[in-house]
């Protein structure tokens, strides 16, 4: 129970002063946006070759631009946590009797909101590119995505805390940031991808996330993209949040 | 006899992985109920680390710490119930409202969403911080941000509160507004545990002292006792160049207790000033030594810091 409440109030609080700065929300937004409108139309004339999945360019590209404004919104979030250590408010918290758990899952959740509401902008701005929209398809393509934060974000915060100092968290970041982005299909397809590249990349969760998510904007809820996309991200969301819950548990700076 | 509200016995901690480094080298420390307990010591000392193990922030490598008599190893979550923790750093967010601040601590430490409410009303009251509550803290003067730092820590009315360094950075108006709000918790039965930089605010504030030094407690008493302790009175004679020289002259003379060189002064420990000041003018002359400036002192807790810890406390601050 005292999880419960203390990671609501965790969340509220960080959404609290979130949402005090708007101009995040729109950063997030921009650069998938710009990939959008700058990058989308070549996919245009590249969707008519063998190998590129169906559904048309925006269907295949859509769905990955919102998995990297998850990775974009969930990879980075340490950064702001070494402030929060640093202003105090950490330690201060620890010696109340709050729940470390709560610590990382309230942010984390805080970070999924955020995501998900630059997610959606997205999309209503990608219609008129010609994303064609699925209602329940969306819904379930944005629950994963949140699973997704779920992953990434607890690792981040728990290498910030074990870290302490932005100087080394930023080249750590980076290191595990590109090969998950490069390997995830999210700019182009995998199905292009030669074997090897492809057997590396379906150790990425995010791999069969996006193809998940690509399947579920195409409606295509049958496929077996979907099962494995959602029961690989959940696996991996929680092994994250338990990782994450007992460096907080554990940590004594 | 009084209740403690901190017991330790021969506490320890280490550091590295071979625990090769001993901040804390077997710590016994025993604070009463309802006074101010002032903490002093040397940067690289163990202030910090005892301070951090007591706050159960860390847990001890071996001895024991009974803080609100519970043991902070074996069940730090209730110790945590019980205390009150204000870091040297402080511990409120530069985008938060005080008032909003004041509001969460309460609902971690379990009120009701009114109930925080009402506590956070009295205690914007209480540290004068009303018309500031709504403002963020990153508007607020430092000595406002250490008096709402106190008050976080106060929410939920400790019996024991520590304060890290509660007036370093301050104004002297502001640490004078600091003191009189430490002296108002203890009116109310709060104990608070501090630690200083500042040997005038120990000498003001506390009723009861300790030194720490290598990991060691090496004095524990009230203010006077500790100054009886060096006893005698202090010379000091200012000197360029030749301190070690004028150090080891005046060791040898039988009037001398003790003698320390330190930042370009000698330092003599004498029972009766009066009459050392002629004898050592005499002995300086005699060597063909002149001194820029000779001067006689009862001891102050910086002479007390001094002989226990061979540095002034001046020197050592961050």
């Amino acid at each position: 129970m005292r999880l419960f409440h203390d990671t609501w109030l965790v969340f509220r609080r960080s959404l609290g002063l979130t949402v005090r700065q708007p101009a995040w929300l729109i950063a997030g937004v921009m650069q998938p946006f710009v990939y959008l409108l700058l990058f989308g139309p070549l996919l245009n004339s590249l969707s008519s070759m063998p190998g590129f999945p169906t559904g048309g360019a925006f269907n295949v590209f859509v769905p990955g631009l919102l998995v990297m404004t998850a990775l974009f919104g969930s990879t980075f979030v340490g950064f702001g946590f070494i402030s929060e250590m640093r202003s105090g408010v950490v330690e201060r918290m620890r010696v109340t009797p709050m729940s470390r758990t709560a610590a990382v899952l309230g942010r984390t959740l805080r970070d999924v909101v955020v995501f998900m509401v630059q997610g959606l902008i997205l999309v209503v701005l990608a219609v008129p590119f010609g994303l064609t929209i699925n209602p329940v398809g969306v819904v379930v393509a944005f629950g994963l995505l949140g699973l997704i934060g779920l992953v990434l974000g607890p690792v981040s915060y728990a290498m910030a805390l074990l870290i302490g100092s932005e100087d080394a968290l930023a080249p750590l970041t980076q290191a595990i940031a590109l090969p998950l982005l490069l390997l995830s299909g999210i700019m182009l397809p995998m199905s292009l991808a030669p074997d090897w590249l492809r057997t590396i990349a379906s150790f990425n969760p995010l791999y069969h996330a996006t193809l998940a998510i690509r399947a579920l904007f195409n409606a295509q809820f049958s496929s077996p993209d979907v099962a494995t996309g959602i029961v690989t991200t959940g696996v991996c969301a929680l092994a994250s949040v338990l990782v994450a819950s007992r460096a907080f548990n554990r940590a004594t700076a | 006899m009084t209740e403690l509200v901190i017991e330790t016995a021969g506490l320890r901690r280490t550091f590295g992985k071979k625990d090769e480094i001993e901040a804390v080298a077997g710590v016994d420390l025993r604070v009463e109920a309802g006074s101010i307990f002032g903490f002093l010591g040397p940067n690289g000392a163990g202030k910090t680390t005892t301070l951090r193990i007591l706050a159960t922030l860390l847990p001890p490598s071996g001895g024991t710490a009974r803080v609100m008599g519970t043991d902070v190893a074996r069940d730090p979550a209730d110790v945590r119930q019980r205390i009150g923790y204000v870091a040297q750093s402080g511990g409120s967010d530069a985008r938060m409202s005080g008032r909003g601040e004041l509001v969460m601590q309460g609902r971690l430490f379990g009120l009701s969403g009114a109930a925080s409410h009402e506590r956070a009303a009295e205690l914007v009251a209480a540290f004068d911080l009303a018309d500031a509550g709504d403002r963020p803290t990153g508007t607020y003067s430092g000595g406002m941000r250490r008096r709402l730092d106190v008050a976080i820590g106060m929410v939920h009315r400790p019996g024991l509160l520590f304060l890290d360094e509660p007036t370093t950075g301050l104004d002297p108006q502001a640490r004078a507004r600091m003191w009189d709000e430490v002296r108002r918790l203890r009116e109310t039965g709060t104990t608070v545990f501090l630690t200083t930089h500042y040997l005038d605010e120990a000498d003001a504030l506390c009723d009861r002292l300790a030194i720490i030094d290598h990991g060691r407690i090496v004095a524990e008493g009230t203010g006077p006792e500790l100054k009886r302790a060096v006893a005698g009175d202090v010379i000091t004679i200012g000197i360029d160049g030749n301190g070690e020289l004028v150090r080891r002259l005046m060791a040898a003379q039988p009037f001398v207790r003790e003698a320390g060189f330190a930042d370009g002064t000698v330092r003599l420990y004498v029972d009766d000033g009066e009459a050392g000041l002629p004898l050592v003018l005499r002995i300086l002359d005699g060597a063909g030594l002149a001194p820029q400036a000779l001067a006689l002192h009862r001891p102050s807790l910086d002479d007390v810091f001094l002989r226990q810890t061979g540095r002034s406390l001046r020197d050592t601050a961050a």
